[in-house]
């Protein structure tokens, strides 16, 4: 749309508060990123690229690495994906396309309210009931058969990378599945109707006129819900056990760049300390900002207009 | 719409004794028509639809000549398009949709279990009021799309597309883009497009749900004239609320008012003498 004359006072009001609003978004998002680049220059600094990479973290000996955190914080984001766009896309697909009205209306509430459940609630289930249930049932169960494999290797603890990833993909879950409905429920029937009239059977309908039709949507639910996974802190800490390590086992317990900020803030005793968690939150800001930018240019490469 | 409805079976209860018998056209038919032996590629027994509560079609009781254009014409609401979408078991996948009587495919009843409504829906296409090609596939996938979406492949996928393509007039505009999006032409194209789709999988019938509707009057030209060119290998059902399209492009008209048929008769005929005084009203412009 043209920039077109303001043909009022009222017009001209209208379009100015429009702009601020617009300024105001630019502006904290600014705002954050400086504040946070401030806290954590002299970490990042002093570090340099090691602060990234160095896998120790010793604040009484002013020593700073970022990389288990960062692993732990990726690790436990792709387990959760893993597990939620298949299950959040499958509920989607069945309740836009296959429930009936009713059953859809009331697994579409139920779904949304999953996700108004706050996080420490979520915490709170995941230490009491998931985490015990793994490490009774479950871990024992896959290590009597895999044990030896490096991925499934060590004491069951019921906390660590595998409770959190899936705790988190419980609750990364509702997300994709709200958003991946609506995204379906976008896609005009005119489009299902051509596929159906084609002599497609509704599997076949969804899978290449449905799915391609919402595909960059579909994107977009799934990096909603790998952002609320990367930045989810409460519950992650609650469960992933707190240690400082890059492990290879799911069941070994880890940190995550978030849940290491809420835990140490209060107690960072130096300026060094503090400026070392900060740099944490660049790392953190950078990789949600980076995966972000990554699936964006995924569905603009895969995209022939449209959709 | 619910998928989950695409394979229920229709409810067909025994026909109630028939309003009337279908219409045989009536004679002086045109001195081209005179020559081709009349044979119903389809015919509608007793049909009567529903959405919900809602009784749509009352007794309908048509044919549709082999390798003819019959169009449908009428005002709107009266049943036009729910008619047409009976020849292809599209009605039945909406929500609350039921229907009665039979419908017949080369004599056979389109319910019975010797057709599957996917098998159906390959024999007898449909094209629909507004273009609806698939954005996100190119020119020459929208034209393989009956194949690529059922899993299947032509021996030369090529030539089919050259030919589906041909006979919807499009081939020479399109031949050096065919890789091109489908959601990147025109009104018209995309529409001739749609055609070339449907004629691709080699339907025996071809449903056509207002394709002009939608479009330019040199957009509708075209199809009009496409239309034509098609009528003597398939079998085409048109519906419009556009009378002068419908007297333009069919053999045969049926006027359609409140989901009753009122009058089916050879276009020529129906036009110049309709029987009916409902259809001498509509056609002269005093309601509809």
């Amino acid at each position: 749309m043209g920039r077109r004359s303001s043909s009022s006072p009222s017009d001209a009001a209208f379009h100015a508060t429009l702009v601020l609003a617009g300024l105001g978004v630019a502006t904290v998002l600014a705002g954050v990123a400086w504040e946070v680049l401030d806290l954590a220059g002299p970490a990042m600094q002093k570090g340099g690229l090691s602060f990234l990479t160095g896998t120790t973290w010793d604040p009484v000996a002013g020593e700073f690495g970022a990389l288990p955190a960062l692993y732990g914080t990726l690790l436990t984001s792709a387990i959760a994906l893993l597990v939620a766009v298949p299950l959040g896309i499958g509920s989607a697909v069945f309740l836009s396309e296959i429930a009936s009205s009713r059953v859809a209306a009331v697994a579409g509430v139920l779904v949304d309210l999953l996700a108004a459940i706050p996080s420490v609630i979520y915490g709170l289930w995941g230490l009491f009931v998931l985490a015990p249930l793994l490490r009774q049932h479950v871990q024992p169960a896959v290590q009597s058969v895999l044990g030896d494999v490096p991925l499934f290797a060590g004491p069951p603890l019921g906390v660590g990378y595998g409770t959190a990833g899936l705790l988190l993909a419980i609750m990364v879950i509702p997300v994709v599945t709200s958003v991946s409905r609506e995204v379906l429920k976008a896609v005009p029937d005119t489009q299902r109707e051509a596929a159906c009239a084609l002599g497609a059977t509704p599997f076949e309908v969804i899978r290449g006129t449905v799915f391609p039709y919402a595909r960059s949507g579909l994107v977009g639910a799934v990096v909603l819900g790998l952002g609320r996974a990367l930045g989810e802190t409460m519950a992650v800490t609650m469960v992933i056990g707190n240690r400082y390590e890059i492990s290879a086992s799911l069941f070994a317990p880890g940190y995550t760049l978030a849940a290491v900020i809420a835990n140490e803030f209060a107690e960072a005793f130096s300026p060094e300390y503090l400026s070392a968690l900060g740099g944490l939150a660049v790392v953190l800001l950078g990789s949600t900002l980076v995966l972000n930018a990554a699936a964006r240019l995924l569905v603009r490469g895969v995209r022939h207009g449209g959709g | 719409m619910s998928l989950a409805s695409v394979m229920a079976p229709v409810p067909v209860p025994t026909p109630s004794p028939g309003r009337v018998a279908p219409p045989v056209p009536r004679a002086d038919p045109s001195p081209a028509l005179r020559e081709e032996p009349r044979v119903a590629k389809m015919v509608v027994e007793d049909l009567s639809a529903w959405y919900g509560r809602r009784k749509v079609l009352h007794g309908v009781s048509l044919p549709f000549v082999k390798d003819a254009v019959t169009a449908i014409i009428g005002p709107s609401g009266c049943g036009k398009s729910t008619l047409i979408r009976c020849l292809n078991r599209m009605h039945e996948i909406q929500p609350g949709a039921a229907q009665s009587g039979r419908v017949l495919l080369d004599g056979r009843d389109i319910h019975g279990g010797h057709l599957d409504p996917i098998e159906l829906r390959r024999r007898v296409g449909m094209v629909f009021q507004k273009p609806n090609p698939f954005p996100t596939m190119s020119v020459r996938d929208n034209v393989l799309a009956g194949w690529r979406l059922t899993g299947t492949r032509p021996k030369d996928p090529d030539a089919v597309v050259e030919d589906a393509l041909r006979r919807a007039a499009l081939w020479v505009e399109v031949k050096d883009r065919l890789k091109a999006p489908g959601g990147s032409l025109s009104g018209g194209q995309a529409q001739r497009l749609c055609i070339a789709r449907a004629l691709a999988v080699a339907p025996e019938v071809l449903l056509m749900d207002e394709p002009c509707s939608a479009l330019d009057p040199i957009a509708t030209a075209r199809i009009e004239e496409l239309i034509h060119e098609l009528a003597p290998t398939v079998t085409i059902v048109i519906v419009t609320h556009n009378m002068q399209q419908a007297a333009r492009v069919s053999a045969y008209t049926a006027f359609l008012y409140m989901g009753e048929l009122v009058e089916f008769a050879e276009t020529a005929g129906l036009f110049t003498r309709p029987a009916d005084p409902r259809t001498e009203d509509y056609i002269t412009g005093r309601f509809g």
